[in-house]
């Protein structure tokens, strides 16, 4: 098969014009694919990167690209092994998604060492473009800062001043919540403290009973996947939100909304960078991802892997080469446009940017049919919904 | 008012409650094992996952049959046990005269499979299981706010624990079952069949899991991962009260469900390793467990 494709990649490279090139890439997708992120990342984001290769038909131009996959468990130090294997020998070019701040950082490091690329969508930790940036690494799809910016601002401004965190203990949770924290003072509202559970967790109310106990007006659940589905379940369950508390869920992905239901999850306030139903590019983009997906409508970090594994190709071209400093220059210096995220820039510290979206989940009665989960609050534009290119501390900003 | 250690005592009660609603299930789960392993002698590391075939069962019988939840209650263990029954008849019954860690590999491999087919079928995220309309709602203690759902938990539990230990211990279906650990060929005898009693205690050891299972899925998300969580809390609960004594699994459950409360206002971030000191602690000073005999 690879051979055929690669044979085809040169017959077609010859018969092209002067910017015909033949290069073989190997791209590993890293991520979880059995915990409890398989769901939003996982295959998905196998399946998105495989898009992105067939719709730029990467063949025809030259490109061989080959895609592998790995289940990282979570755990930083098995994402580190699999990453240093890949690269070192497997001949791994570059490494997408990787969920898990912790994880996401270790790559980034082995990333740096090795002088390959790693385009994340699937981590939040700002640290990935802030002090720990790296030249060979784009972050895609958002992260805490987008998440606190859209989600904690809209929660002050309606008036829920006083809060109180449930943070995952680990370094996503303490960089949402600390981002969070910054959000909310700025916007004229205080912290009243925070309770930090492990990761993952299985029963939240002894933790939601001293968040209750706080009397804050709004408990911000810095934490993700099946923690958060449980938390909110959880929280219905004690009366927390019956009582008058309300519930900010700083990171919800569509596929945490599907399996709370919709009774459940309806009025939450949420940030994502990516919804099936926003226009007719992503409908039609989603649609396809769906039915390789038995069904199941994509994530924000599937849509992300796709976006930036396409910015990524048309580096390749444009540079004829798959050499990082050449491709990452192009990528930084050109503006991205795709179906998912529409047009988007990856910024000199390796932040990607493009709109970010403020949803509310609907009630059961708004809800037309599966997967019909969010209406749209707010857009909020490129320019502002990410951290300032020089707040972030990154050594490549000069 | 007074305070211990900073902390209000309406907060510390409502800890303690908590934890011993998390100790029901630690207690039930741990029951099932405790009885596996004290008369089959079988470390039956598939628990967790006969646990989320219960919660998963509970849900397609919902979903699928229209099942409600108090007939899941007594349909879902049933039909899980029954999958237990097969398991034992077919593929762990080759493996008494084995080493105990034989049985370990068996179960351990079966979970994983069970797990995986699961995964497969319904993903991770997990799915939604409703409160019974009987049980939403909760009552006011004062301290804090009880879920109803969560008193019926912490009574079944109770139930089915100390009815299990006094079939087992105090009626003569239990002495026959104790009987025939200690020596099957004198047992058996006396006419007595036994290794379908060593069959249908696996099928009910399996059956306390799926049970467990039935009670959680309206609280805890249902995903196929759900039991992975649980299961290693579990033997570790198991191992402090004494492999294979039962009062020691429940017992302990509860009691450690309670000491994890604490830790979770204390020290929350200590909380997922708080069993576990506890049980290097009492495994140094006494390797037979809390409630353990020493052979």
């Amino acid at each position: 098969m690879n051979i055929k494709s690669a044979t085809l990649g040169s017959l077609a490279a010859m018969l092209m014009a002067s910017s015909a090139i033949a290069v073989d890439i190997k791209l590993g997708v890293l991520n979880d694919r059995s915990g409890i992120y398989a769901d939003l990342s996982g295959e998905g984001s196998v399946v998105a990167a495989r898009m992105a290769i067939e719709d730029f038909e990467a063949a025809t131009k030259g490109i061989n690209v080959e895609v592998i996959s790995a289940d990282h468990q979570n755990k930083p130090d098995v994402a580190s092994t699999i990453a240093r294997q890949w690269y070192d020998e497997e001949g791994v070019d570059l490494i997408v998604d990787v969920p898990t701040s912790s994880a996401a950082l270790a790559v980034n490091e082995i990333t740096r060492e090795k002088g390959k690329i790693f385009l994340n969508s699937g981590a939040a930790s700002t640290d990935l473009t802030g002090a720990q940036c790296a030249p060979g690494t784009g972050h895609w799809t958002y992260d805490t800062y987008a998440l606190a910016n859209g989600t904690g601002k809209a929660m002050v401004e309606s008036g829920n001043k006083n809060w109180y965190f449930l943070t995952a203990d680990y370094a996503f949770g303490h960089s949402l919540e600390e981002n969070t924290t910054k959000v909310v003072e700025a916007a004229g509202g205080t912290v009243m403290g925070s309770v930090r559970h492990p990761f993952p967790g299985t029963d939240f109310s002894s933790f939601l009973l001293q968040a209750q106990a706080s009397g804050a007006d709004v408990i911000g659940l810095a934490n993700a996947g099946g923690d958060t589905v449980n938390s909110i379940k959880q929280a219905a369950e004690f009366g927390i939100t019956q009582a008058g508390q309300a519930l900010a869920g700083l990171l919800i992905f569509i596929t945490d909304v599907h399996a709370l239901g919709l009774e459940t999850a309806q009025g939450l306030v949420l940030t994502e960078a990516f919804y099936w139903d926003l226009n007719d590019d992503t409908r039609a983009w989603s649609e396809r991802f769906s039915t390789e997906m038995g069904g199941s409508k994509p994530t924000m970090v599937h849509a992300g892997v796709y976006s930036a594994v396409t910015h990524y190709l048309k580096g390749v071209e444009a540079a004829g080469s798959k050499e990082t400093e050449v491709v990452m220059d192009w990528m930084k210096s050109n503006p991205s446009q795709d179906p998912v995220f529409g047009a988007g820039e990856l910024r000199a510290d390796g932040r990607h940017i493009h709109d970010m979206y403020l949803f509310q989940v609907k009630s059961p009665a708004e809800s037309t049919g599966a997967w019909d989960y969010y209406k749209l609050l707010a857009t909020i534009p490129a320019a502002t919904a990410f951290r300032p290119l020089e707040d972030g501390g990154c050594a490549l900003v000069e | 008012m007074f305070e211990l250690l900073g902390i209000p005592p309406q907060a510390l009660f409502g800890q303690l409650l908590l934890g011993l609603i998390n100790g029901s299930f630690y207690a039930l789960l741990s029951l099932g094992l405790a009885v596996i392993f004290g008369l089959l002698n079988i470390i039956n590391f598939s628990h967790g996952a006969q646990y989320m075939m219960g919660a998963f069962v509970a849900w397609m019988g919902l979903t699928y049959l229209g099942i409600p939840y108090w007939g899941a209650l007594v349909i879902v263990p049933l039909a899980v046990g029954a999958t237990g029954v097969l398991i034992e008849r077919l593929m762990i019954s080759r493996l008494y005269h084995l080493d105990h860690l034989y049985g370990l590999f068996l179960t351990f491999g079966l979970a994983l499979i069970i797990q995986g087919l699961f995964r497969n079928s319904f993903g991770v995220s997990g799915l939604p299981y409703s409160i019974p309309p009987q049980l939403s709602g909760g009552q006011n203690l004062g301290f804090m706010f009880l879920p109803n759902y969560r008193a019926w938990v912490v009574l079944a539990s109770l139930i089915v624990c100390f009815g299990t230990w006094f079939a087992i211990e105090r009626t003569r279906l239990g002495a026959y079952l104790r009987a025939a650990t200690e020596n099957p060929t004198l047992v058996g005898a006396f006419g007595i069949n036994v290794p379908r009693m060593i069959t249908l205690t696996y099928g009910f050891g399996v059956a306390l899991a799926a049970f467990a299972g039935v009670l959680a899925a309206p609280i805890y998300s249902v995903n196929p991962n759900m039991g992975a969580d649980l299961i290693i809390v579990v033997f570790a609960v198991v191992v402090i009260g004494g492999m294979g004594s039962i009062l020691g699994a429940i017992l302990t459950g509860f009691g450690l469900g309670i000491v994890e409360g604490l830790t979770k206002v204390f020290y929350p971030e200590a909380s997922s390793v708080a069993i576990f000191v506890i049980m290097a602690i009492v495994l140094l000073f006494k390797p037979a467990g809390l409630f353990g005999r020493t052979a």
